[in-house]
């Protein structure tokens, strides 16, 4: 696995607004906390009320964590471009999310970027909430 | 088009674009969406459900008593944290909203402790159906009613126009019993009774009693452009009427939108329990 590190970023709370769930609030997820990690996808489930990725992702002692993050439902989904096609196991993608409180392997994705490139949101700009994206992944690896 | 400019016209589009050369029946929706003024998506399937980010041409005139069509409010429907406002609860209101655990809105509680009968999958019922996860949804009218078809849940409701009265002792019904008028040309007004209390009003978790009687006015303000009010009249629950939405903008869809399924499946629900929920609060 190419899997270099898992880059923590503190205090970017305040300038990445949470995506929108239609279904439950936030209250599980730390909103000040952000992960970003190379994945390798183990299962993509559309279902309702959520959809959710599961990946195995390497920290930086290689020691593999396997992951389970949600997005919303298969309706949002859709509307933001992404498809219970769109991901298979084996698919090598960067995850950017927001864990859960007790540090548990979980969280909520705020963006996938795909093998090739291109990068799928969890927003909808001038849609679901303000127009901000997550940092690209270049930009917040340090 | 004439079939002169066609041969004209389609080969030119299939040098730009060869997904531009559709089958006869493709073709023939596109057309029909094309004469739309919302023509907007492509996709004749599972049409995704998208405000459009530029104004839309000037709309025609509102048709005479015709409220058919496909409407959606966008994300503004979904709601997620409750109605804007409502009235003071009364002490029976209070006490029903303080067994109601929400996972949103001022007084949501952690996953783990939410007891929102829709995580279930139970029906969200009538009229949190309009007052939260309001998307697409199609109005058809028949000579005695008038029918809503709505993406969520995929559950339909049916609106007696024939004249009919509201039942006086009404076995209680997810989306209850409802009658429906015009007030005037443009202006159908729907009246519902008999709604079971076992449902929220919202996804914040405020509660109605069996006694609510639910006022929906819609108005048609223009080809393109539906006007939703709902008034709550539920005194065991509240101390006056209040309006859960008012003048709530609903814009005409094409013809050619495909609604989705948008179906809690039991199965799936507690997968999604055991799997992310449970794990996140343990």
């Amino acid at each position: 696995m190419k899997t270099k590190h898992i880059v923590v970023l503190l205090g970017l709370g305040l300038l990445i607004t949470a995506p929108l769930f239609a279904h439950h609030g936030n209250s599980n997820f730390d909103i000040d906390k952000k992960l970003n990690m190379k994945a390798t996808v183990t299962e993509w489930v559309w279902a309702n009320p959520h959809c959710w990725l599961k990946f195995d992702a390497a920290d930086d002692k290689g020691n593999v964590a396997h992951w389970i993050a949600e997005t919303s439902n298969p309706a949002d989904m859709t509307n933001l471009g992404w498809s219970r096609q769109v991901f298979k196991p084996g698919d090598h993608v960067t995850v950017t999310l927001q864990p859960v409180k007790n540090g548990a392997p979980i969280g909520r994705v705020m963006q996938v970027v795909l093998a090739n490139g291109q990068t799928l949101g969890t927003r909808i700009p001038g849609v679901f909430g303000p127009e901000v994206d997550a940092p690209k992944p270049a930009d917040s690896s340090k | 088009m004439s079939r002169r400019l066609l041969t004209l016209v389609l080969p030119a589009a299939a040098v730009l674009c060869p997904c531009l050369v559709p089958s006869s029946a493709t073709r023939a929706q596109q057309s029909r969406a094309a004469q739309n003024q919302n023509a907007a998506p492509a996709a004749l399937w599972n049409t995704p459900s998208i405000a459009p980010k530029q104004a839309r041409p000037s709309s025609g005139p509102a048709p005479r008593r015709d409220i058919s069509g496909i409407w959606d409010a966008f994300a503004a429907g979904i709601q997620p944290t409750g109605v804007k406002s409502h009235a003071p609860f009364t002490e029976w209101g209070e006490k029903m909203a303080n067994t109601y655990k929400p996972g949103d809105g001022p007084r949501k509680v952690s996953l783990g402790l939410i007891n929102d009968p829709l995580d279930g999958c139970d029906p969200a019922g009538f009229p949190r159906n309009l007052f939260f996860e309001l998307r697409p949804f199609r109005i058809a009218q028949t000579p005695d009613q008038i029918l809503m078809l709505y993406e969520y849940q995929k559950v339909w409701r049916a609106i007696w126009t024939d004249g009919r009265e509201l039942p006086k002792d009404p076995e209680p019904r997810w989306y209850g019993y409802s009658v429906g008028h015009w007030q005037d040309d443009y202006t159908f007004v729907v009246n519902t009774v008999g709604l079971d209390e076992r449902t929220w009003l919202d996804n914040a978790g405020d509660p109605h009693s069996a006694d609510m009687r639910v006022e929906e006015i819609y108005h048609r303000v223009d080809e393109d452009t539906l006007e939703l009010t709902v008034k709550i009249d539920d005194p065991k629950a509240y101390k006056e009427p209040w309006l859960g939405l008012n003048k709530f903008i609903l814009r005409r869809q094409p013809a050619s939108f495909d609604i989705r399924e948008m179906i809690c499946a039991p199965s799936e629900a507690e997968e999604y329990k055991k799997t992310v929920a449970e794990p996140a609060t343990r």
